[in-house]
């Protein structure tokens, strides 16, 4: 009743492939953004800077992931390197060369793709956890590099700073700004992977997902997709890494794209859904909220019985969470919050009626 | 530099450090052969191991907390096939492994919470003065973890080829099914598995422990372990050795001989690097069963 399918009918082709068919859909699409345009810079700094910019920009990366892993099925575990990869390429780009910004956050989607493209190749040959296992040892050998190569890294910290953001005739030097240009670019790219994982390619991988060899008899090029779908992940983790550098930071900094935050990307993959572009967003704000709320109720506890809490046992308390979590939702509900949602939209279609 | 002294002492400590290469890649192995899980817990594992024997030993002596931890690893090992394991049955291989890269945070975060953050040494009390066998200095540590792995690895051999529990794991990792015609209990074996590949860590923390001190970074040494399984071949325990003695060797060699032309720090990425070839040109490892699906 709330959420209503029947009584809609599609008369044009138009109609019928759009991407939200239902206008409650769109509605609540139309909420979400004004919201995020509207209201979001109204809430300060703290929110902005802390919360919202790595929502967006860990949403991106773990959007690539899903992709590559909740698509096509190819478990990677190198999508902080990836990220590192575009994040050094936009920083060489903007700050050494002084690239404009759209055309370095392009530059480093596509060095992110090349490099995604090459780490992705042994996936010719084998799959599974001997992937996955290829795919770490590109972590590794990739942040090694980078540290190593003086021309890139700019020396043994692996630090490169930028100059101010300009983008035109604006300079982005407030939270606002840099998160509106977070925001921008987010929200493109993942219309277009919203678009992607329902056209030939979306459908390509979701076949070698469910049965590769299946997919391979039907005429799905193996070799193709599966590059493809390491190629457009590492693209997204490539400007992804761009926007750390560009809204977030202001730096280019190596200890970011460790092993510890590929895994956590992928924790927001499993958390938020496997397949689903809604689910890598909500796995993002998940994860990223998860030590937020940590600390918060740790706090009050320690405030109501009168001990003091340090920021090991929030730490602590936050891994032993978030670990537990990644157990909890592959035993209960593989398909994770984005499967929650579904539900409870299913829920919604007739309540208060039993049925129609 | 490049005179035969130089290259054998690289050699020799090399191989004391493939040791504990060696004894993590093992905990993978027993635990792959016998569930067909990659765990990605077994460094997770190595570091709560050390840091419980390290924690309790100032209280209990060194005999009461190994033998409380050794309880514990076998705690674990229940509660992991209870709370992972049997509830993720039938799910794919995927899903475990991810399941057990989550069971690694939690493992590391319980026993940081319990036994704090702060690195710890582990003194087992032996003089720091190194021995000189033919001109080389060996470490008396270095020397005793080198027999200590040894005997377990004989140990382990004795178990799986001559008790009973043995023969039954050695069912188990061939056919899971026709184990259980045979009325092996998978359940009770997968128990058994894990608190033996607990053990092997417990081994593997204490012999790291003492190297490095006990702190988070133990945990690490188990992402090296990986391409020294691949390298070995996946489901073999003789591969886990070799592999591990040679990544170790050959790290320190391309270190020591090729490190100052190429800048240092090569031995960080040349276990990845190997691994990769192996990956390319012999996915199943030195000595791994041949069943890779060509896709």
């Amino acid at each position: 009743m709330v959420y209503r399918e029947a009584g809609i009918y599609h008369t044009t082709y138009a109609q019928d492939a759009r991407l939200f068919p239902l206008p409650a859909d769109r509605l609540g699409i139309a909420l979400l953004l004004g919201a995020a345009v509207v209201v979001a810079p109204l809430l300060g700094e703290y929110w902005l800077r802390g919360i919202l910019i790595p929502f967006l920009v860990y949403g991106l990366a773990a959007l690539g992931l899903n992709l590559v892993t909740g698509y096509a099925g190819l478990l990677s575990l190198g999508q902080a390197a990836f990220m590192a990869v575009g994040a050094y390429t936009a920083a060489i780009l903007y700050g050494r060369y002084g690239v404009p910004v759209p055309l370095s956050l392009l530059a480093a989607g596509l060095m992110g793709a090349l490099v995604g493209a090459a780490a992705g190749a042994p996936s010719l040959r084998i799959k599974g956890l001997y992937l996955a296992v290829a795919t770490l040892c590109a972590q590794f050998l990739i942040v090694w590099t980078i540290q190593r190569v003086p021309w890139i890294s700019g020396g043994v910290y692996a630090t490169l700073n930028i100059p101010p953001v300009r983008l035109g005739p604006w300079v982005l030097d407030s939270p606002a700004e840099q998160y509106y240009l977070a925001l921008v670019v987010v929200a493109g790219l993942t219309v277009f992977a919203l678009n992607l994982v329902r056209t030939r390619v979306g459908r390509a991988w979701q076949a070698i997902r469910e049965q590769d060899v299946s997919a391979a008899i039907v005429g799905v090029s193996l070799l193709r997709y599966k590059l493809l779908a390491f190629a457009a992940s590492s693209f997204y983790a490539g400007v992804a890494g761009a926007l750390v550098v560009f809204s977030w930071y202001g730096a280019a900094n190596i200890e970011e794209f460790n092993l510890l935050n590929s895994i956590r990307i992928l924790g927001m993959v499993v958390i938020g859904g496997m397949g689903s572009v809604l689910g890598s967003f909500l796995g993002a704000a998940f994860v990223t909220l998860l030590p937020i709320f940590v600390s918060v109720i740790l706090h009050a506890v320690a405030k109501a019985t009168g001990g003091a809490v340090t920021t090991d046992v929030v730490a602590n308390l936050e891994h032993v969470l978030f670990g537990g979590l990644i157990i909890l939702f592959l035993a209960v509900e593989p398909l994770g919050l984005a499967h929650l949602w579904k539900r409870l939209k299913d829920r919604l279609r007739l309540w208060p009626f039993p049925y129609y | 530099m490049g005179d035969g002294k130089f290259v054998l002492e690289l050699l020799v400590s090399g191989l004391l450090v493939g040791v504990l290469y060696a004894l993590v890649a093992l905990g993978f192995v027993l635990i792959y052969k016998a569930s067909d899980v990659f765990n990605f817990a077994q460094g997770a594992m190595t570091f709560v191991a050390a840091l419980a024997l390290v924690s309790l030993a100032p209280g209990l002596g060194w005999v009461g907390a190994v033998v409380v931890t050794v309880a514990l690893m076998g705690l674990i090992a229940v509660g992991v096939e209870r709370l992972v394991l049997r509830p993720l049955v039938g799910q794919p291989h995927l899903s475990l492994a991810v399941a057990t890269l989550g069971l690694g945070f939690v493992l590391e975060g319980l026993a940081q919470l319990v036994w704090g953050t702060q690195p710890k040494r582990l003194d087992l009390g032996l003089p720091p003065q190194p021995f000189q066998v033919a001109g080389i200095f060996v470490g008396r540590a270095d020397l005793l973890s080198a027999v200590v792995a040894a005997v377990l690895v004989l140990g382990l051999v004795w178990f799986f080829q001559r008790t009973k529990v043995g023969l039954a794991l050695r069912a188990v990792a061939d056919d899971h099914e026709a184990a259980l015609a045979m009325g092996i209990r998978l359940k009770t074996v997968w128990s058994v598995v894990w608190a033996l590949s607990g053990m092997v860590a417990l081994v593997a923390g204490v012999v790291w422990g003492h190297r490095l001190g006990v702190h988070f970074a133990v945990s690490l040494v188990a992402f090296k372990a990986l391409p020294v399984l691949i390298i070995g071949g996946i489901d073999s325990v003789p591969g886990a050795i070799v592999a591990g003695l040679l990544v170790g060797a050959g790290e320190s060699l391309a270190e020591g001989l090729v490190g100052p032309y190429v800048g240092r720090g090569i031995q960080d990425v040349f276990a990845y690097l190997l691994a990769l070839v192996f990956l390319l040109i012999r996915p199943h490892g030195l000595f791994g069963r041949e069943i890779i699906e060509r896709v």
